[in-house]
């Protein structure tokens, strides 16, 4: 495996000079798992697509940009307003971290109930090491994900949400990560943990989002424990600068009859990937992995999640939709794995590609893998451009071209953003996706009577 | 769960069924010397008389084949191959002159084939269908020649192909499958010792469907068949394979590799019966058949058609595909496969649309008993020249039994934001409220699972030719054997 390492790699080379200023340098368990995760990860080297996960994704921006860490300067990048993703956070818990600094000014601690514990990942280090050393590292599972070894390794920021037995937060609590404003490349490596216990219930928003211009990357790493009947409904927006390099690697342990909710809406980025493992442990439990992209420029997106169910009675939902315009290129990898223990199984994904123009391409790999007969598994994949008909029909009834085809693809993501159950949340995300699309009054050449 | 316990030991039954055509025709081989090398490829093309080209062919596909790598790719377990611990050459004693007529042939060969039930005296007269029969490499009965002849037809083993037309074979040969193309393709490119060649003149409509039976006899020898059809200009052929292997507790190589062109407004039908030893119920012995198939679509309007029904081996490793150039082309792919005890299938698909308005489809039946494992594995891909090329795929999966495993893996990649691609994958099982149905109806279970099964694998079956649909429907009921009752 050695020898899928590309590139020189800053960061092992800036490891021990980083290492002082890290979180938590002062544990000794902390400093093992740092030290593993450096030593794996130069030996796993960067992803290439001659790892069969890794296919259709070249980590092209990470072999030709010399990143740097983030300094403390950084985090504290001018910034006049928080690009909030809800409208008004009102009485709303929200963190903010800019450059993967966290800025106590923006940060209001809402009305959160008792037995809520949220905060950044240094604080908890230091507050509360113990929790903190029993569940860090303990879901990412085997060691073969190399980004997951570089986070571990690295880990500068995040945020730690941990929520007590049955305890339900009502508000939704917003995380902002805001990269950008630097005057070089940077990278940073947000560590987010999120601990539910037995019948708890929280709504998390993580709204990543890039400002002004500059090349920076995030390497996040969030590891999600939900315990018994307990249930996270876990939004994200993918909102990074153009020059930006996005990766994401999630992992979810749901417990019996807990659910876990997802929507990973990305819009921006030259280079993201959000990769989910979810692994329904117990029986009854349920896991809806939703999302959508829409990429233009030259952007390439990769969506890859992998849904294990490995107890009886389990169900996942999964709808992906997909817009690409101009030279802009998205992959979708859904994998469902049915083990013999998980009879009764219950699966259905769904992945749908809009092509808009010449140029655009989807790579598509549904994939089923199942070991007990007493389930209904289905996975559906299309891949095609504006149906003709359809606008057809709109025009026939005088709407203007440009805005027939915003309608179309509007309604096409429609069926993805549908699926998130809460309302604000799903208001905010069809606003980004509005936002968008083309301004069709400006578009229409035909409107201008030409 | 009343109806899969039940389903679980009908299967179980089933496997305790002896296969039916193992058994051993003790005939004189000729064989060449164990192991595998260039002075090998070397006997063996001294052995059939080749043009030095195809000699020099060989020997770079077999240096190529020592740089290689095994494929891994695949969800297939097994145990390295040996490649030096088998026969790459043999043939029938007696076979160096050719058998005139079916009278020349030895008569416990014949028999060995009535016992597959493709006695070819009663098939030349009755079913209308010429069988280039290979048992063990050299092709042994060729009938119909003449009729065939006549519309000028070219049916015969390709090493006498190369003697009757060298530069149609040496056009061709290679030019869908290169030698450098995988692994097991590039040893068949080295030691093919024999296979069909068809070519079918412009215009014509072949009068009846072509068919070969392949065998695989002698000990440790692999069979590396290498066939190639070409149908030229508004052509149509429909080509017939069937295979069957007796009993043997050594894992057998078969890497065979089938090359079809179609030019302008050609068609090809290939069907494909396999029905090899698939190894006792512990997964002992059993055919590992490691075959490279594909088909190009060269010329404007032109459609290549496979179907294959998968009943036998112990591995299978296949992916019979279309590469769609020419505008306008059709390619499909109607497949039924069925794994039981420890069997491993990995099978499937790739449509390369190059061409524009290109269109394919691809239906796929999975079934799944015992603890074999299945897996579905294709490729749609939309190059950006393919305007308005259309696909749709439909894989379905069966699984009996809950020891067993179904996957499917399929991979799409559009570059042509006119290209419609759609697929559609499903994995069940034989539910409660269907055998209850059937059951309460009075239909017995293992008549009920039959039924469900069949109609399961219905759109398959129906594509099959006459000749085939027969023995085809009649392997899904072995394989279902005591459920039928």
């Amino acid at each position: 495996m050695g020898n899928t390492t590309s590139t020189p790699l800053v960061f092992v080379d800036g490891f021990d000079a980083a290492r002082p200023g890290l979180p938590g340098a002062d544990l000794s368990w902390l400093k093992d798992i740092r030290e593993a995760g450096i030593k794996r990860f130069n030996g796993l080297g960067l992803p290439t697509p001659k790892l069969e996960n890794w296919k259709y994704t070249r980590l092209k921006s990470l072999e030709d940009t010399r990143f740097q860490p983030v300094t403390d300067e950084d985090g504290m990048a001018a910034l006049d307003h928080v690009p909030s993703l809800l409208p008004d956070p009102g009485g709303r818990p929200r963190l903010v971290f800019v450059n993967g600094r966290m800025r106590p000014s923006f940060w209001i601690e809402g009305d959160l109930p008792s037995g809520v514990h949220l905060e950044c990942l240094r604080d908890t280090l230091a507050r509360d090491p113990d929790w903190a050393e029993a569940y860090l590292g303990r879901l990412t599972g085997d060691d073969h994900q190399a980004l997951v070894q570089l986070n571990t390794a690295m880990m500068d920021t995040g945020f730690a949400l941990r929520v007590d037995a049955g305890v339900v937060i009502e508000q939704p609590i917003e995380v902002v990560f805001i990269g950008g404003l630097t005057n070089r490349p940077v990278a940073y490596f947000p560590r987010n943990l999120i601990v539910l216990a037995a019948g708890a219930q929280a709504t998390v928003v993580i709204h990543h989002v890039g400002m002004g211009i500059g090349a920076y990357f995030a390497n996040t790493v969030t590891e999600i424990d939900i315990g018994e009947g307990a249930r996270l409904n876990h939004y994200k927006v993918q909102a990074e600068t153009r020059d930006a390099t996005h990766l994401s690697t999630v992992h979810v342990n749901v417990a019996k009859d807990a659910a876990y909710e997802a929507f990973t809406l990305s819009i921006g980025g030259r280079l993201s990937r959000n990769e989910v493992s979810v692994r329904l442990e117990g029986e009854g439990a349920r896991a809806g992995l939703n999302g959508a992209y829409l990429m233009r420029g030259s952007e390439h997106c990769d969506n890859t999640t992998v849904i294990e169910h490995l107890a009886p009675h389990t169900t996942c939902r999964e709808i992906f939709k997909g817009v690409l315009d101009d030279q802009s290129r998205a992959v979708f990898q859904g994998k469902i794995i049915v083990r013999k223990e998980a009879q009764g199984t219950d699966g259905h994904q769904l992945c749908k590609t809009l092509l808009l123009s010449t140029g655009a391409e989807i790579d598509a790999k549904p994939e089923l893998e199942i070991y007990a007969d007493e389930v209904k598994c289905s996975h559906g994949a299309t891949t095609g451009q504006i149906d003709e008909t359809a606008l057809f029909y709109l025009r026939s009834r005088g709407i203007p071209e440009a805005q027939a085809r915003n309608l179309l693809v509007q309604s096409f993501v429609g069926e993805a953003l549908d699926e998130i159950s809460n309302e604000d949340v799903r208001h905010a995300f069809t606003d980004k996706v509005l936002h968008w699309l083309p301004a069709a009054c400006f578009r229409s050449d035909e409107w201008r009577g030409k | 769960m009343a109806a899969s316990t039940q389903t679980a030991q009908q299967v179980q039954e089933l496997a305790d069924d002896k296969y039916k055509y193992g058994f051993v025709t003790d005939i004189e081989s000729e064989t060449a010397p164990k192991g595998l090398n260039e002075d090998t490829v070397r006997f063996i093309s001294a052995k059939k008389n080749e043009p030095e080209w195809l000699l020099a062919w060989r020997l770079k596909a077999f240096r190529h084949w020592l740089t290689m790598a095994e494929p891994t790719w695949a969800k297939v377990g097994f145990p390295e191959i040996d490649y030096q611990d088998s026969y790459y050459y043999s043939a029938p004693k007696g076979s160096d002159d050719g058998p005139k007529s079916l009278e020349d042939i030895d008569p416990e060969l014949l028999a060995t084939y009535e016992k597959l039930g493709i006695p070819l005296r009663e098939q030349e007269f009755l079913a209308g269908v010429a069988v280039d029969a290979v048992f063990d490499s050299v092709s042994v009965a060729t009938t119909f020649k003449s009729k065939l002849e006549e519309v000028g037809v070219i049916f015969c083993p390709i090493s006498e192909a190369l003697e009757k037309c060298p530069d149609l074979v040496k056009k061709y040969l290679g030019t869908v499958v290169p030698y450098t193309d995988n692994k097991h393709a590039t040893l068949n490119s080295a030691v093919f010792t024999d296979g069909s060649f068809v070519y079918i003149p412009p215009g014509v409509r072949c009068p009846m469907e072509l068919s070969t039976y392949f065998r695989i006899n002698a000990k440790n020898t692999g069979q590396f068949e290498r066939t190639l059809i070409i149908a030229d200009k508004e052509s149509y052929v429909s080509y017939l394979e069937g295979c069957t292997a007796p009993m043997r507790d050594e894992n057998q190589l078969h890497a065979a590799v089938v090359e079809l062109v179609a030019l302008d407004d050609a068609e090809i039908k290939y069907s494909t019966v396999q029905n090899w030893y698939p190894g006792d119920e512990n997964g002992k012995g059993g055919i590992y058949n490691f075959v490279t198939k594909r088909g190009a679509c060269r010329g404007r309007n032109s459609k290549i058609s496979w179907t294959q029904v998968e009943t036998g081996s112990a591995i299978t490793w296949k992916y019979p595909s279309c590469i769609l150039q020419g505008d306008n082309s059709v390619g499909e792919f109607y497949s039924i496969a069925i794994t039981n005890n420890c069997q491993q299938a990995d099978t499937g698909t790739k449509m390369i649309h190059l061409g524009r308005n290109t269109t394919s489809k691809i239906i796929s039946k999975g079934i799944s008993a015992g603890r074999a494992n299945q897996t579905y594995r294709g490729l749609v891909r939309m190059s950006p020249k393919a305007e308005g090329a259309r696909n749709f795929t439909q894989c379905d999966s069966l699984l009996i039994g809950n020891e067993c495993g179904a996957h499917t893996v399929p991979y799409i990649e559009s570059k042509n934001k006119t290209a419609i691609v759609e697929h559609e994958a499903t994995t069940s099982t034989i539910s409660e409220d269907q055998m209850f149905y059937l059951r309460q109806r009075g239909i017995p279970p293992e008549a009920a699972v039959a039924l469900v099964v069949n109609g399961f694998c219905r759109e398959v079956l129906q594509q099959l030719p006459m000749e085939f649909a027969v023995e085809a429907q009649k392997l899904v009921g072995i394989s279902l054997e005591g459920s039928v009752g």
